[in-house]
């Protein structure tokens, strides 16, 4: 009687074990007949679904990953030893380009170190500004993530749906920058402009339609067999070693802890902000899915309450150790003359002094540890990579998997390879 | 413009990791320090590790989770390296950054052993700045090509290179 399940849901025959059987055999007659030997295979770094320049070397058995070993440094750019040698404002486009899928973040971090450093205030308004370009930002990131990652699985259609939400997203920031990818959009101190008028309304369109839009992809995604046998139980990791390996992020929380620093240590306007921090519970690459799938919809909770609660005022600080005085000023005045020249020419000046500031990007814990001697440059400008700590755990969540698992584990821990490498 | 006030400076020995240090390993304490709310300690290279198991382990420390290592250069300096690395309590919520000076060709232990994480960090340092780190299970370079000579985080490395 034949099985009346779907083929798909049938265990597998056990062909290793006849096989393995079969090998045994002929062995048994003629001793060399058969050889074993671990392969290595080599992975990237030109590779589609590498998500950037990564080379991950595969010590093989068969089918079974017995090791994976990154090998990074492809896209290594010496962006830490630049910042060393720019002012403090002249570095935060390099800072777009480490996660170039999410820039706004990436820029936040940098300038939140330096005010954290500073004991700069910047005003409500910049706050709340801040709050929702970061949720915008979180959302497009992890729309790149969607369509990358399960088109890595074969679901190519997510990927063209998840691109043209993200457009939607990109031209309420282009409407900001000028940019859609690499932003420059912070400064110590604040924004450098107000959002434009038609902003506003744009951004209520985009959060009218897109919770329309993330239902369609758990629609495709969420309940599909095919997908789901491709990640449920994939690359799992328990949340102990998930804690010592030092992931954060989506890929900590997918294994049960609730760490987020918008939660642990406020930043902006998060602490006036209601929302929920979702957390998976196996550890494993569906619910790492989940996980990012839950934050888009909080991240739209999150931008539907900053803009309510969105003030007025200025967008920039008015400390004038890091505050360039208006036109006005500058064209009636000596010293705020003096003040611009000295700002723009040789740069703001933090105190002697160290300091670490974190924000919880879309990839995990993105932070900036800047050594200041006093000058307009720092001493050391440190990037706590959250991409490049989280791919440490792939070779514990692809030990004894097979290959295919290993392209749904680097998806879903999310790398940008800038990151990894600076 | 009113003048910009002082920033206010925590005062360090208010830190419970700072006072569970002097109560329980008071020599572990080279110097400590303090930039408005975050504390930093300075620990002797021989103590490195056992102050770190120390702050793991100990229940009102119980710094779970590694967040970063790396290092800076101070050329003139005899030690002329310093090796930082900045911990978490994801329990108690406390944050710390702890430091140990090392000399150039000299090494310091590893912190693998106590969290898994300083793996690749160690390694990143020692590409950057050439810290040797005694116990590291794997110490080869990471960003920089396996057979590059020169360490191009430290201060006398050019910015663009030779």
């Amino acid at each position: 009687m034949a099985d009346e399940r779907p083929t798909w849901e049938i265990e597998s025959l056990e062909p290793q074990a006849e096989g393995e059987a079969a090998v045994a055999a002929v062995l048994a007659e003629q001793p060399h007949a058969v050889q074993e030997q671990e392969l290595l295979l080599n992975m990237g770094p030109q590779h589609p679904s590498t998500h950037g320049v990564l080379r991950v070397l595969l010590e093989l058995d068969g089918e079974i990953v017995r090791k994976a070993i990154p090998d990074l440094g492809f896209l290594h750019r010496g962006i830490e030893k630049i910042g060393e040698y720019r002012q403090y404002n002249q570095f935060v486009p390099w800072t777009d380009r480490m996660d170039y899928v999410a820039a706004f973040t990436s820029n936040l971090a940098w300038v939140q170190a330096v005010e954290g450093l500073m004991g700069i205030e910047v005003p409500p308004r910049a706050k709340f500004l801040r709050v929702i370009f970061s949720e915008l930002q979180r959302i497009a990131s992890h729309l790149l993530w969607l369509g990358t990652h399960v088109m890595d699985l074969g679901a190519v259609t997510v990927f063209l749906f998840a691109m043209r939400e993200r457009e939607l997203v990109l031209d309420l920031l282009e409407m900001q920058t000028g940019a859609r990818l690499t932003l420059n959009a912070q400064r110590v101190g604040g924004f450098p402009k107000d959002i434009p008028p038609g902003f506003l309304e744009k951004l209520e369109d985009f959060l009218r339609v897109m919770p329309g839009h993330i239902h369609e992809y758990d629609r495709l995604l969420a309940e599909n067999p095919i997908f789901l046998r491709r990640v449920k139980g994939i690359g799992v990791i328990s949340a102990a070693e998930a804690v010592q390996w030092g992931l954060t992020g989506p890929t900590l929380r997918g294994s049960g802890v609730a760490y987020d620093i918008r939660k642990a240590r406020p930043y902006a306007a998060y602490d006036q902000i209601d929302f929920e921090v979702p957390v998976g519970s196996h550890g494993d690459v569906y619910d790492r899915y989940l996980v990012r799938m839950e934050e888009m919809r909080q991240s739209l909770k999150i931008i539907r309450q900053a803009a309510d609660m969105l003030p007025g005022g200025p967008v920039m600080t008015d400390d004038i150790r890091v505050a360039l005085p208006g036109k006005e000023a500058l064209m009636t005045s000596i010293e705020a003359m003096q003040r611009h020249f000295i700002l723009v020419i040789y740069g703001l000046r933090p105190p002697v002094g160290e300091y670490y500031s974190s924000v919880e990007a879309p990839k995990g814990e993105l932070g900036w540890y800047i050594i200041s001697h006093g000058e307009s440059n720092a001493y050391r400008a440190r990037c706590r990579p959250a991409s490049f700590t989280n791919l440490q755990g792939l070779p514990i969540m692809v030990e004894g998997a097979q290959i295919a698992d290993v392209i749904a584990a680097i998806g879903s821990i999310d790398i940008v390879v800038g990151e990894v490498d600076r | 413009m009113p003048p910009v006030p002082p920033l206010q400076h925590v005062d360090p020995e208010t830190h419970v990791a700072v006072q569970r240090l002097r109560a329980a390993m008071p020599d572990a304490i080279e110097g400590i320090s303090a930039h408005r709310d975050q504390v930093t300690v300075r620990i002797p290279k021989d103590r490195w590790v056992a102050t770190a198991q120390f702050l793991r382990d100990d229940p009102e420390c119980s710094f779970e989770m590694m967040l970063d290592l790396t290092a800076a250069d101070y050329p003139p300096r005899p030690q002329r390296f310093d090796v930082i690395a900045h911990l978490y309590s994801l329990s108690k919520g406390h944050l710390l950054r702890i430091k140990t000076g090392v000399a150039e060709g000299d090494s310091v232990e590893t912190l693998t052993t106590v969290w898994k994480t300083s793996n690749w960090y160690e390694r990143e340092v020692y590409d950057m700045f050439g810290v040797q780190f005694a116990g590291h299970p794997d110490l080869r370079r990471i960003l920089m090509p396996e057979n590059w000579v020169g360490y191009p985080l430290r201060k006398d490395y050019p910015l663009a290179g030779y």
